[in-house]
């Protein structure tokens, strides 16, 4: 093959035949554009039926939009608000008993399904949990858990630790030579955090605002179990009720598409806002960092306490809850079983689907960056994977039924559903691990791998394989863990016959059932944790393996 | 002989046109500040750059359009030479078969030019655990088992130290007086171009000058 000089000068593509370096990412494409794109047409052209504005002029909808934002904004204000001091106390104490054990909790709220957490927090401050228990003791009303206070509860629980996290990580990053120079000028607590440690979260706060907000924007477990009638209820969860309890054509497909357009002009708004929420599960290097112990430390052993009991008290009443006489009984029901084999038959297919798709993408996404000098079309290549941050779990899902109905029997094919919308709900994630460890050591070795002239397979199986292989086991822990505890999907498309632990949990729950659930939960906490621990090791074996072949 | 006429490209706002003529077993050394455009010559030569005009020859024959794995070239770079999760050998055997299929001949002569760099029974050691120099003599093993007639040399002394800088130029003057090699070495140590016997050059506002 003979390239023109004239014609094809800067940035040369390796003439090599053998490898067509556009083949995985347009394979992941068509996948892509199948999975979402054939929803998104059915969606718009139901629309044509429909007229959106007729949701915007109802009192109803309105109410319901309404809602969604003043929701999203109190938990992002309440979430990063107290994510500040927890930040500041964490930073200030690093040689605090617990902090670790805080750090590892906060970690794992990325795994614990969400309505797991929903039944924790029920159990701890629901009506006849233990704070209710305090207050009515010492007098005071009792404390509904069910409305916008629970639906705040419930997201501060999930974000003020991811805030937590990415503020700790901008003070953590405070170099050693500031904290001297303060402890030198003699500055008060204060004067620390107006000029050393306000200024370092401060480019974080608007970044981590954003997704928060997006975050519980979309929120649709939480506010489908806390929520729910005309004073509680969000977008997601009203086109969730009309498709699933009204039979509403039309408000499910009007809402979709008013959520869409929402969903786009929330992405949009937090790409301006950088943010570095930090997805692993270490946090720096403690040990190296000068930190004075400063400001008041009876206040930030409080803070510290206090932030501790907030996560840990729920996820501690759950598993005292599970134990209970119904334990065995619910444990060998024939629902839970077979509850429990699809929850892991999705979350291992829609994790691998994931992954596919991700380092499909990532591969051409690299090839067109690094070698074609391509980098804005390579990096919309890549965030094509981010569709489901436009287009959330339940607006799919309409798509989907739309499309399918006169197809098939969208409830006999229940599961395959929940596949599709779950590996593309955790494409994401498994884009935000990938993509360093995948572009890093390319970058670095462009040149020379080019001259080499190593390409295709052997590329894979020599250079990237032993470089990604963990954090592809950590993407696979994730994404599966992820699936494994969605409720989203499988709710709306759910049924006796396709069971899966979150839905059979959030059954139990809606029925009161409460010792019933309490195992559910707890089972699925435990498959969770054990997908996870098992997928990271698996990554392990191999290594391992590897090495005795070496 | 390697030729270079009027070989152009043109990257942001700067216009590059390269004249070089040098002899198949010659050195030639291209003096320049960082930014002069230095590595862009390197990078025309090895074909990670395609110029927009100009020659490009070698023994007469067309380098032009030819992708950079299939020319006769091999180059020795700063840094970043070898994978660091692959051990000496299998860094070396890159070089040979890009699958990293080895015969047993091949994995003798992995021995053989370990053993001529200065580093005999280091087969098996981690890339990792190599300190500079040895991790640059391991490279320009690989360099030399390739076998190409052109060797390019980007600054590749230039991040050690001052005493291993000096042995690895010497073993690099004894290897390519040994495989009569022709030579393009980019640095902006005139040292490195007197220790290697090296024709001199000075790159100054996209264009080469012969320094007498």
């Amino acid at each position: 093959m003979s390239v023109s000089a004239g014609l094809t000068s800067g940035w040369m593509q390796p003439a090599n035949s053998r490898f067509k370096w556009w083949l995985p990412g347009l394979l992941a494409l068509v996948v892509l554009a199948l999975m979402t794109g054939l929803p998104l047409t059915a969606l718009v052209v139901s629309a044509t039926d429909v007229a959106p504005q007729d949701v915007l002029t109802n009192p109803y909808f309105r109410r319901v939009i309404w809602f969604s934002f003043y929701q999203a904004l109190l938990s992002a204000v309440f979430s990063v608000g107290l994510a500040i001091p927890v930040a500041q106390a964490l930073s200030r104490e690093q040689k605090f008993p617990f902090r670790k054990l805080l750090l590892n909790l906060y970690s794992l709220s990325l795994v614990i399904p969400t309505i797991v957490a929903i039944f924790g927090v029920v159990a701890v401050y629901g009506r006849t949990g233990w704070l209710n228990d305090i207050t009515t003791a010492l007098g005071f009303n009792a404390f509904s858990i069910y409305g916008l206070n629970g639906i705040l509860i419930a997201h501060i629980f999930f974000n003020m630790p991811l805030a937590t996290r990415v503020l700790l990580q901008s003070l953590d990053n405070i170099p050693n030579e500031q904290w001297r120079l303060s402890t030198q000028l003699r500055m008060s607590g204060l004067s620390q955090f107006r000029f050393i440690e306000w200024p370092a979260m401060r480019s974080q706060l608007l970044g981590v605002f954003m997704l928060i907000f997006t975050l519980c924007f979309t929120s649709f477990t939480i506010v489908m179990t806390l929520g729910g009638g005309p004073r509680a209820t969000t977008i997601e969860v009203a086109i969730y009720q009309a498709l699933r309890f009204d039979f509403d054509l039309n408000v499910a497909v009007s809402l979709a598409i008013v959520q869409l357009v929402f969903c786009a002009v929330l992405l949009f708004a937090s790409a301006i806002f950088k943010h570095e929420a930090p997805l692993g599960f270490s946090i720096g290097n403690p040990g190296t960092l000068f930190r004075p112990a400063s400001g008041y430390r009876w206040l930030n052993a409080l803070t510290i306490g206090v932030a501790t009991l907030f996560v840990l008290l729920p996820l501690a009443g759950l598993l005292i809850s599970a134990i209970n006489p119904t334990t065995t009984k619910v444990l060998l029901h024939a629902n839970t079983i077979s509850a429990s084999i699809n929850t892991v038959i999705i979350a291992l297919t829609a994790s691998s689907l994931s992954v596919v798709l991700g380092v499909g993408l990532l591969i051409s996404s690299r090839h067109m960056r690094i070698r074609l000098g391509q980098h804005r079309l390579g990096q919309w290549i890549q965030h094509a994977g981010n569709i489901i941050l436009v287009m959330p779990p339940v607006v799919l899902g309409t798509g989907l039924f739309l499309l399918l109905r006169n197809v098939a029997d969208v409830f006999s094919i229940a599961l395959g559903l929940a596949i599709v919308i779950n590996s593309l709900m955790a494409l994401p994630f498994v884009l935000r691990i990938l993509d360093g460890p995948l572009m890093q050591a390319a970058e670095q070795h462009d040149r020379l791998i080019q001259s080499l002239g190593i390409t295709g397979w052997s590329r894979w199986r020599l250079l990237d394989w032993p470089l990604v292989r963990k954090p592809l086991g950590f993407a696979m822990a994730i994404s599966a863990t992820l699936a494994a505890g969605d409720l989203s999907a499988i709710a709306l498309f759910g049924s006796e016959r396709a069971l899966t632990l979150p839905l059979l949990l959030f059954q139990r729950m809606g029925s009161y059932r409460l010792h019933e659930a309490a195992v559910t939960a707890a089972l699925l906490l435990l498959v969770c944790l054990m997908l996870f621990l098992l997928l990271q090791a698996a990554t392990n074996v191999a290594e391992r393996h590897q090495h005795a072949n070496a | 002989m390697l030729t270079l006429e009027n070989l152009t490209v043109h990257l942001g706002k700067n216009r590059y046109c390269f004249n070089l003529q040098t002899g198949t077993e010659q050195v030639c050394a291209i003096l320049g500040k960082s930014g002069s455009g230095k590595s862009t010559l390197l990078n025309l030569i090895a074909g990670f750059l395609v110029a927009e005009s100009g020659k490009l020859q070698w023994q007469k024959e067309n380098l032009v359009g030819l992708p950079a794995n299939q020319r006769p070239i091999t180059t020795l770079f700063q840094q970043n030479n070898l994978f660091t999760h692959l051990n000496v050998a299998k860094n070396i055997g890159l070089g040979i078969n890009p699958d990293l299929k080895l015969t047993n001949q091949d994995k003798d002569n992995i021995d053989q030019v370990l053993d001529e760099v200065g580093l005999a029974g280091y087969a098996t050691h981690s890339a990792t655990k190599l300190s500079g120099g040895e991790q640059q003599r391991v490279a320009l093993a690989r360099c030399l088992l390739r076998k190409q007639p052109i060797l390019l040399l980007d600054e590749p002394f230039s991040a050690l130290d001052e005493h291993t800088r000096h042995d690895m130029l010497e073993l690099t003057r004894n290897v390519i007086d040994k495989h009569k090699l022709c030579v393009v070495l980019v640095t902006h140590n005139k040292d490195d171009a007197r220790l290697l016997d090296a024709q001199q050059y000075q790159l100054t506002d996209g264009q080469l000058h012969l320094q007498s």
